[in-house]
């Protein structure tokens, strides 16, 4: 299949979301109204673990404009379960969610009820009054009381361990018997996630006389839910649709199923009337997923040249409460990508998820990536200085070299097969990294006080895959006017989609730009869609896109060989026209008019072999000691991300997904006491990363090396930038705290927690 | 401000004033409150004054942070207040926010009640009994806190003048521009023949409110700055400050933090005396 | 319920509507005036979201009341583009990819439409500082800092300020 000459694919186009956005006219869940609409307020677990033994609405139920309160008792069908999108992993369906609380409450935060009314205020206050009684059971609080076993989230699983395996490659054991050298330490991340600034919403409407539900306020993957709404409500998935709208971020917590998915619309159904739902910000809090929280117990082998022969590592991840739709993503993504992009032959993991009485944790852009990294750089450079060699030189030795790409990593996690990294100059970009953050210049200054200030610079370097399977579908349609309709299912989540497959399209048809409209996410757009998760939108919706561009060419010429009743072969089309010798000549517009019914072609594409991408980042942080605040005095992010759709689009993601991951190093911190409560319930707790924190940071995309995976040769380009940004922040830190002998080994670093790292390092007041 | 009062009154408890609102409101939202009634002040343009005179300042309580910032007469006349200002919240809450407000409210780790009581100020309070002068100390009370009765609303603040020979510091350190301090400090003072000269050292998110720290203006008074001298004053303010127990920033922490901006504040306070001399 | 009638301004267009008193701005704006171009990001006034232009000063709308604003002049997203036109401001956004979800755009527009008809000539820095009152979680706000910079040049230059 060719890949057309570019007017626009690879050019930074401007956006064609903006205009409507920046006017205000975007559409988000909360900005539709549709007649006759109720509210609803969910009311939730204030106990982290319990019996629920009964819920009395009768004080609710006396306020005016309270319409109902449903609860498990209303839902006469099997109280449905959340199902596993992805990861599923080997015997923890019992640890799954059931969509309303009935027997046991199991987080703060946990749905109990639905209170439905004329208003929101109203429902919020009849949701204050809804009496629910629960008797206390001791709570898990960590992953620690989780695995003493004084208490079970789910009695007749007898643990709270709800997967574990082990996987690897080579003979990890052996290599350790006999390895020169080794060393062990222990990590951690904390618990926090994407928290986007549109909390979740549903709109939901029942039609009673054509026994149709449709949900607005889908988001990531409309298709996948839809079937799982569909089943639950013992509908046809024909008559279930989910509508997506302007989708405010959503960095893989919006968008998945949750209890809410089910609850609006069976609400909906139950009183024959819209229902909308709109969470607020203390509550998505204890309602959307957590995510990050992993520790990591690792050892490495390496020979006495410095080159690492083997990596065993235990990874646990603190799922919360159930196992949800995203499976064991977290743990066994870390897992997969702890050895990152070094020539690593031995490993051996073992990968635990475990239960606790906390928010159930999902995907969380970069899942296991961020951790993995943060683990792996942050152990290779105490590796480094153990052999006296720079922390570059240890990565030199040690990075996959071009020759050995492609590198085959074997099977590391259980529900995909074996892979392997494509080519690519993991030591080039390497080299580039460091001369941009001043490696060599700056070099007198590691570890010096200067201003007061102690400097440090620190590497990191990944590799991460995109594009999950299986496949995506679009369809083109010409209207009559000549104006190209694409629908696809990829989901928007604000990464522009509508522009950059437009891009795509016209380059495909070669005509203008807009005159193309791009549908995305949309259940009634297509029949089956996949949806958008791990960097997934261009490769697959933009090669089904190129596909079903292809296509449509080829309907186009035959259509107009049988309008003008010549044969196939003497029809060519160029430029949004078909042509003939003898100059005939059609316009899509004209060849649309001529047609009856919609002049329409379809595109799909699939592959299980994802392309890798992969880079270095690097930081130069100086210290205040006596304060324990680190300022990024400079962050240069270097990766080679292929073909790029629009550079202009790849750049923003990396500026927005290195922020993201400084807030997570820094900032951000989902706080549990030790009764399971949620501490953190406000965005003056939750600290994100504001205009005035990270100033100074550089991300360069290079197109170095095109996949082979994909007809377009993309790779995606949403997600990898978080990766490394924990570990090389880390790793500066130690840098500039070297005659300190600080090693931070878990996030966040904060100003009180880098601090006591300090003093207690040297045993007291540092002057 | 009488009907207000009047209104206070009527309700028993049930209402409370709103101001900016910049503290009540997400209080509202969060149903941490739940008023009978909100009584309006906001409009009560004679309480949004500021007069500068050889009395010294007068601010009225509903003055807004944006206001006191603008205001060239506290630049010029009042810069501890001037330079606190900027640490107050952010842009789009200093439009809204007042000075009463604020002093009501009494957060632990907000600037306002600190530098009130660094300056040694009045809060003026009317009720249905009439109106009092409280002195800032008498008036923050403790965690969220104060003086005000229940049919009370605070209607100025005034600072005595301030003297131009003096030097002064404001230092706070927060997580993120903006946010409320781990831990700050307001101080000022006079040199006479070289020594320090009616210190006032106020901490502000060390303890249940912001603190006068007498002990550590006893060790500073009279004496010249030298090292030792100051050292041993931030060891005496480290063991003064009251600082809560909190996941965010434990006790030892904040001490020794507050240490470090003790010392900074006085290195440039100190430093301020050079540019007087010369 | 008890309803009382307020009546503001809003985009130059008097308007009257009757709500609770503690319907707040933001709301009353979204769901009563049905422009939803103002978003909610999360009732506290921590996230900046919700910002307006109340009487020509950027304010966060979740913390006011409708009853408050009683014959005040509101200024919304919505009456930043004469037409088909983008504003200098709205056209710098678009120029510089300072947008990615679009749902904390709105505010920034807000405060930034504010900061440069009171200070024109306001520098980097002092843009970053009021910026420092908004949450955006796509961009990472440095496009954002170049498209009120690059906006700020272009309206001097042009003298023109669009109101």
């Amino acid at each position: 299949m060719t890949v057309s000459h570019n007017n626009y694919v690879g050019r930074p186009i401007p956006r064609t979301e903006d205009p409507r956005l920046l006017r205000g006219n975007g559409c988000f869940v909360d900005d539709m109204h549709r007649l006759g609409t109720l509210h609803a307020v969910i009311v939730r677990s204030q106990i982290a673990h319990g019996h629920l033994r009964s819920i009395d609405a009768s004080r609710a139920l006396l306020i005016p404009g309270v319409c109902a309160v449903l609860t498990a008792a209303d839902i006469k069908s099997e109280i449905g379960v959340l199902p596993f999108r992805i990861a599923p992993l080997e015997g923890a369906e019992p640890f799954r969610q059931p969509v309303i609380a009935s027997k046991r409450v199991r987080y703060v935060g946990e749905p109990v009820a639905i209170v439905i009314a004329e208003s929101r205020a109203i429902a919020e206050d009849a949701a204050e009054v809804v009496d629910v009684s629960i008797e206390q059971i001791e709570p898990v609080p960590d992953v620690t009381a989780a695995r003493s076993g004084q208490s079970y989230l789910f009695e007749e699983q007898r643990t709270n361990v709800a997967s574990r395996y082990q996987i690897g490659r080579g003979k990890a054991q052996a290599a350790f018997e006999k390895a020169a050298y080794t060393r062990r330490e222990q990590f951690s991340v904390q618990r926090h996630t994407a928290m986007p600034m549109e909390m979740r919403g549903l709109l939901a409407e029942w039609n009673s006389q054509t026994e149709h539900m449709t949900v607005w306020g889908a988001a990531k993957v409309p298709f996948f839910n839809r079937k799982v709404l569909a089943g639950m409500l013992g509908l046809p998935n024909e008559k279930v649709d989910l509508i997506e709208l302007d989708v405010g971020g959503a960095f893989g917590v919006r968008g998945e199923f949750y209890p809410e998915d089910f609850l609006v619309p069976f609400a909906s159904r139950h009183l024959g009337r819209p229902v909308k739902w709109q969470e607020d910000r203390r509550e998505h809090m204890m309602a959307t997923n957590h995510s990050r929280e992993i520790y990591c117990d690792v050892e490495i082998a390496c020979s006495s040249d410095g080159l690492i022969l083997a990596l065993r590592a235990q990874v646990i991840a603190d799922l919360g409460a159930y196992v949800g739709t995203s499976g064991g993503i977290l743990a066994s993504r870390a897992g997969q990508f702890l050895a990152g992009p070094y020539r690593i032959p031995d490993i051996d993991l073992d990968i635990l998820s475990i239960v606790t009485n906390k928010t159930p944790a999902g995907s969380y852009r970069g899942p296991g990536r961020f951790e993995s990294s943060f683990f792996r750089e942050r152990l290779f450079d105490m590796v480094a200085r153990d052999f006296g060699i720079d922390g570059l030189e240890f990565r030199r030795r040690n990075l996959i070299s071009q020759s050995e790409l492609p590198y085959d990593i074997g099977q590391l996690v259980p529900y995909e097969g074996p892979t392997s990294y494509e080519c690519g100059d993991y030591l080039g970009v390497l080299q580039d990294c460091a001369k941009a953050i001043g490696w060599t210049e700056k070099a007198s200054i590691r570890g010096r006080r200067i201003d007061g200030k102690y400097h440090g610079l620190g590497f990191g370097c990944f590799v991460d895959s995109s594009g999950a399977g299986p496949k995506e579908n679009a369809t083109l349609r010409i209207e009559k006017s000549g104006s190209v309709s694409v629908s696809v299912g990829s989901s928007a989540l604000g990464q522009g989609i509508e522009t950059a497959h437009a891009q795509i399209c016209a380059d495909q048809l070669r005509i203008p730009m807009d005159r193309i409209s791009i549908s995305h996410g949309s259940t009634t757009l297509l029949s089956e869609g996949f949806g958008s998760f791990h960097s997934r939108s261009m490769i697959m919706g933009g090669n089904a896109i190129v596909a079903a561009s292809v296509n449509m060419i080829e309907t186009l010429k035959a259509r107009a060989a049988k309008y003008w009743g010549i044969p196939l072969s003497d029809v060519t089309y160029e430029d949004g026209h078909l042509r003939t010798s003898g100059r005939r000549l059609l316009s899509l517009a004209e060849l649309a008019c001529t047609v009856d019914g919609p002049l329409e072609a379809f595109g799909s594409f699939g592959t299980k072999m994802k392309p890798f991408g992969y880079g270095s980042h690097a930081a130069h942080v100086a210290v205040d000691v006596d304060t324990g605040h680190v300022e990024v005095v400079d962050y240069v992010a270097f990766e080679d991300v292929g073909r790029m759709i629009n550079p202009m689009i790849v750049h923003g993601q990396k500026i927005g997904a290195i922020v993201q991951g400084l807030g997570g190093v820094f900032l951000e911190h989902l706080m549990y006491d030790d009764r399971a409560q949620l501490l953190t319930g406000s965005l003056a707790d939750y600290l994100l990363p504001i205009a005035t924190d990270f100033l100074n940071i550089r991300a360069v995309a290079l197109d170095l090396t095109r996949t082979t995976r994909n007809p377009l040769g993309v790779k995606g380009a949403g997600e990898d930038a978080i990766a490394p940004v924990a570990g090389v922040i880390g790793n500066a830190i130690a840098d500039a705290l070297t005659s300190f002998g600080v090693e931070p080994r878990n996030l966040p670093i904060t100003p009180p927690t880098l601090w006591r790292l300090i003093h207690q390092s040297r045993g007291g007041a540092v002057a | 401000m009488e009907h207000a009062i009047a209104l206070l009154g009527q309700y028993q408890g049930e209402a409370r004033i709103i101001a900016g609102g910049q503290s009540l409101i997400p209080m509202l939202a969060y149903r941490l409150a739940a008023p009978a009634a909100l009584i309006d002040i906001g409009r009560l343009a004679d309480l949004a004054t500021i007069r500068l005179d050889d009395q010294g300042l007068s601010i009225g309580s509903l003055t807004r942070w944006c206001d006191i910032q603008c205001s060239t007469e506290i630049r010029k006349n009042h810069p501890l207040l001037h330079d606190a200002i900027g640490h107050v919240a952010h842009y789009q809450i200093r439009n809204r926010g007042t000075i009463g407000g604020s002093l009501a409210h009494c957060d632990p780790a907000a600037e306002c009640p600190a530098v009130v009581l660094a300056c040694q100020g009045e809060i003026i309070v009317q009720g249905s009994n009439g109106t009092r002068s409280v002195r800032a100390e008498d008036f923050f009370q403790g965690l969220l806190s104060t003086d005000l009765q229940d049919d009370e609303v605070i209607t100025a603040i005034k600072l005595p003048p301030w003297n131009p020979k003096r030097l002064w510091a404001f230092n706070e350190f927060s997580r993120r521009t903006g946010d409320f301090a781990l831990a700050g400090v307001a101080i000022h003072f006079e040199m006479v023949s070289d020594c320090i000269s009616v210190p006032s050292i106020v901490g502000f998110g060390v303890g249940d409110r912001a603190l006068v720290l007498r002990a550590t203006q006893d060790a500073l008074e009279f004496n010249a700055p030298e090292p030792e001298t100051i050292a041993r004053a931030i060891s005496i303010a480290r063991e003064e400050i009251d600082p809560p127990v909190d996941p965010h920033a434990p006790p030892d922490y904040r001490r020794a933090l507050f240490g470090v901006l003790l010392k900074r504040a006085l290195k440039e306070a100190l430093g301020r005396n050079r540019g007087l001399m010369s | 319920m008890n309803l009382q009638d307020v009546s503001f301004s809003v985009n130059g267009e008097l308007l009257k509507v009757q709500v609770e008193p503690r319907r707040t701005l933001a709301d009353c704006l979204r769901h009563d005036l049905r422009l939803t171009g103002t978003h909610v990001g999360c009732e506290h006034g921590v996230c900046g979201a919700c910002t307006v232009i109340v009487n020509d000063a950027a304010v966060r709308s979740c913390l006011l009341l409708a009853v408050q604003v009683d014959g005040w002049a509101i200024r919304t997203v919505e009456s930043l583009a004469s037409g088909e036109q983008l504003s200098p401001l709205q056209q710098a956004f678009q120029d510089n990819h300072a947008l990615q979800c679009g749902f904390c755009t709105p505010g920034i527009l807000m405060t930034a439409q504010a900061l440069l008809e009171s200070e024109p000539d306001a520098n980097n820095e002092r843009i970053v500082e009021v910026l420092s009152g908004h949450i955006c979680r796509c961009t990472g706000y440095l496009p954002i800092i170049k498209a009120i910079a690059q906006a700020r040049d272009v309206i001097n230059s042009g003298r023109q300020i669009t109101r």
